[in-house]
Formats: structure tokens, sequence, C-alpha cells
């Protein structure tokens, strides 16, 4: 194969992956966010301590954790179609994204929110804030810089799954490796793709570090 | 303005405090002094039920607080102000914000908010930080935040939590003139808990002496001091233990008379110094002397220096 050939398959691929890890982060940063702060707040030294709710939740995200991405993925087929109406292509694919995402965010989130500073909470309860306004002005402020940390991880974590999604064709680079590079053993363009996922992994981390310390440079 | 009754409260099986009473006055600075684990924060925590005693009552200013809801307990908080030994400022706010946040969680307006904040900053002296990062600050500018977001919702009682504990001697003076200050100028009662004497020694009007869940003495000062056998005086004056015999001198005001020598003339006793200090205690002097006599007029000389208005306290 050559180069005029591989390059608009790995733009294209590209762009789908982006895409991909785009939205699955979307929806896990929005599922996730709250789970981390409900598995946090419902611990027992939490704001709204409950022993049932706080072992429930966490007893789903472990479930979600254990299960090898690649068998949650196809797990999960029947749950996608109900939802995007597909199974394939790379809205199809968000779907498993986001359900693997979703425990592994939610665990970086409860880090990041028991890094805040006890005595903070405890000066905010004595100011007579209120529980919800301690986690939405207290808590999530606070570990700003934490949960952005959290988000590149994830991020991160989003770009290997995507490429894994590529084995029940959701596009994108892991397709590609997959059709071209396993299927058709084209080494070369393989090599390419391995290459393009790196330049996403570093210039993800770069943003999110940069990102980061900002955010704990304005302490 | 607080009064607290038969405070305990247990963690399994340690008990922080064992049947405490506080009176705290209106207006007034009241220290609680005591090593770590005597309860004394836990003691302080109570006041405003960050930590809910098992038994016992707490009111501030009139307000029985034990038997409060949720949503009236966050607003009698709102009154009741509180430092940090650790400051507790949030990281993501600026001076100014970690003022506005109990304004802000109160309601106020923008406007009015802001006009506060400055007011507020000024008052403790910092007005030119408002901008800055907490971690900008130095650790007494910090406290001085502390302060100013803790006078916010203009309560009548302030809460110190080893306010200055995690600070320079120097640093220290100059947060307990503030605070002195403010008491005066605000008529704002105190309730600080220190294990430094030095911070009982500057600013307190009543102390009260912790130790093991216990309050074991309380009162004024100046009137704990001259009380024989007082643990502030023995604390405050750390003379050696005396020996049977020797006569521990309290003498409160000024020392102008020179009523040693007066003792010497008039009896027939030798006076022979063991030890001695002076302390400036509570807006006065206070000073405490260790003699011991000797010669056949000694227990008319005892009666002498009592008349004279000293505590003479005997070792047996």
């Amino acid at each position: 194969m050559t180069w005029e050939e591989m390059v608009p398959l790995l733009g294209q691929a590209t762009w789908e992956t982006v895409q991909m890890v785009f939205w699955s982060t979307l929806f896990t940063v929005v599922f996730g966010l709250p789970l981390g702060v409900a598995l946090v707040g419902t611990s027992r030294e939490g704001l709204f301590p409950s022993r049932v709710a706080n072992q429930l939740l966490s007893l789903i995200v472990n479930i979600g954790r254990s299960l090898p991405f690649i068998i949650l993925m196809i797990a999960v087929i029947p749950f996608t179609r109900l939802l995007v109406g597909t199974t394939i292509g790379l809205y199809a694919a968000v779907v498993p994204l986001t359900i693997g995402a979703v425990p592994f965010f939610a665990r970086l989130v409860e880090i990041a929110l028991r890094g805040v500073s006890g005595d903070v909470v405890q000066a905010a309860h004595a100011m007579g804030v209120s529980r919800t306004s301690i986690v939405t002005k207290v808590l999530l402020p606070e570990a700003k810089a934490a949960l952005v940390a959290g988000i590149t991880v994830t991020v991160i974590t989003l770009v290997s799954y995507s490429a894994m999604a590529g084995v029940i064709g959701a596009g994108g680079l892991g397709d590609l490796a997959i059709r071209y590079g396993y299927q058709r053993f084209e080494t070369p363009l393989m090599i390419a793709t391995c290459v393009v996922i790196i330049i996403l992994v570093q210039l993800a981390q770069s943003l999110g570090d940069a990102l980061a310390n900002r955010l704990a440079a304005r302490r | 303005m607080i009064q607290a009754a038969g405070l305990r409260r247990t963690y399994g099986d340690t008990v922080a405090l064992d049947g405490v009473d506080l009176h705290v006055r209106q207006g007034e600075i009241f220290g609680v002094l005591g090593q770590s684990g005597a309860g004394k924060s836990t003691l302080l925590r109570c006041v405003n039920l960050l930590e809910r005693p098992d038994h016992g009552t707490i009111a501030v200013a009139g307000q029985e607080l034990t038997t409060l809801g949720e949503r009236d307990l966050r607003a009698a908080r709102q009154h009741i102000g509180m430092i940090h030994q650790h400051f507790a400022l949030l990281s993501s706010r600026t001076v100014a914000g970690n003022v506005a946040f109990p304004l802000e969680v109160m309601g106020m307006g923008k406007a009015e908010r802001s006009a506060r904040v400055a007011e507020l900053l000024e008052l403790v002296g910092i007005a030119d930080k408002a901008d800055a990062r907490p971690g900008q600050l130095s650790g007494g500018q910090k406290q001085r935040v502390g302060i100013a977001r803790a006078l916010a919702g203009n309560p009548k009682v302030l809460l110190a939590d080893e306010a200055t504990s995690a600070l320079d001697p120097g640093t220290t003076s100059s947060i307990l003139a503030l605070l002195k200050r403010l008491n005066a100028e605000l008529g704002l009662t105190i309730l600080l808990i220190t294990h430094e004497m030095n911070v009982v020694k500057s600013i307190c009007d009543s102390v009260a002496i912790m130790s093991g869940g216990a309050i074991l003495e309380s009162g004024p000062i100046r009137g704990l001091l001259t009380t024989p056998g007082s643990r502030l005086a023995a604390e405050l004056f750390p003379l050696p233990a005396p020996e049977p015999g020797n006569v521990t001198i309290t003498f409160t005001g000024a020392a102008d008379e020179p009523v040693i020598s007066h003792v010497v003339r008039k009896f027939d006793v030798d006076v022979s110094i063991l030890g001695g200090a002076l302390e400036d205690v509570a807006g006065g002097s206070v000073g405490r002397l260790r003699v011991s006599l000797a010669g056949a007029e000694t227990s008319a000389a005892l009666t002498y220096l009592r008349e004279r208005g000293l505590i003479v306290e005997v070792a047996a």
C-alpha cells in the first residue's frame, strides 16, 4: 500500500476515533461525575451517609470494573441496539465505551473528592452551608485539578477502548488496524496506526496536564 | 452568651467530654487551655454542633441548639463565626472569594456582597490582598482571611480552634492583637481553645483548664490566680515544687509596696527568696514569689502579709 493510499484512510479513521472518544468522554463525565459524588457522599464519613446505598453503588461500580472491556462491549450489544438502533458504526460504539468508562471514572472522581481536605468541609459546615452546596461549592471546585487529571486518564483509556471497539465494527483506528494491518498484512499501515494512536494519547495527556497545572497554579 | 451544661461525648471507649459545663459571658474572651487529647477541641466543636454531644445542652446567644432541625441549625451557625488552626480556606477561590463565600450561601446580592467583603478585608487589615489566592499568602495573612470570613455573618460569637498554633510567635501576637481589637470594637464574644499559655495570658479574660475530658478549674483569670492551689497559677509560674514549710506569695496589681523588707524589719524573721516570676495577665501584672521564712515570728509575719492583701500559701 502506498503512502498516498494510506493517508486518507488514516485521516478518516483518526477523525472517527476522535469523535468516538469525544462523545464517550462527554457521556462518561455526565454519568460518572454524579456516580463518583454519590460514592463519596454515601460513605460513612460522607455528607449523606448510607451504608446500603454505598455498598450497592460500590458493587455496581466493581462489576463494571471487573469485566474486561472486550467482553462488556459484546455483552451490551442488545442494549446498544435498543438505544441507538444499530450496533455498528461510531455512534453505536459510544454506548459500550461509556458503560465501560463510567465506573472507572467514578472511582477517579471518588479519589479526587477524597483529596479535598476535611478541614475545608468542616469549615463549610460551621458556616451553615447546606450539604448540597458543600458538594457544588466546596468539593467539586476544590477538586477541579484532580478531576481534570481524572478526565485526562479517562480520555486515554477511551482511546484504547475505542481501538478495541474496532472488533465490533465501530470504525476508527482500531477498525483500520484490524482490517488492513491484521487481515491484509499491511504492516506499514499497522505501524502508522500505532503512531497516530501514540500521538493522540500524547496530545490528550499534554492538554490535560497543562489544564490541571493551570488550575493547580491558581491555588 | 454561651451556656453549655452536662456535655458528654464518647468515641467508642474513649470519653472525650465527661460532663462539662461551660459559661462564657457576653463580650469576654474565654480561653480553654489543655494538652492535646484533653477534650478541648471536642468541646469547641460541640458549641456549634459540628460534633453532637451524647448528653447535655448548648445555648448560644440564648438559643438552644441541640433541639434545632437541620435548617434552623444552619441558620444559627451562620451567626456563629469559627476560625481554624489550618485556616481551612478554599484554595480554588481568591481572598475576596473566600470572604464572599458565607455571604453567597446566605443569599446576599452581588453588589451588597462585594461592599461587605471590602469592608471585612479592611477590618482585618488585608484589603490589598483581595485578589490573591490563599496559596500566595503567609500563615498570618491566611488567618486574617479566616477571621474576615468568620465575621461575614455579623456573629456575636467567634469560636477559635487553635487559631494561632500553626503560626510563628510574632505572627501569633499580631493575630491575638487583632482578636483583642475585634473583641473591644465589635463587642465580639470569643471562645478559643489553645495549648499555649501565652495565648491565655495575652488576651483572655477568663479561662478553663481542661484535662481528661473535664474542666479542672474555670473562671476569670485574676480570680483564679489569687485562689490558693490554683492550677492556672502553677502553670503560669513554673516554680519548682515547694518543700515543706516553703511559702508562696501571689500578688496582683502594682508591686510598689516593699512588703518583704517591711516584714523583715517589723518581725524577727529571715527571708530567703527561692524563686519568683512576674507576668502580665489579663491587663494587669501578677507575681509569684517562693520564699522560706525562718525565725520566731514567722506566723505573725505571714498574718501580716495576708493582711496586706497578698495570697500566702504555706506548703505542707
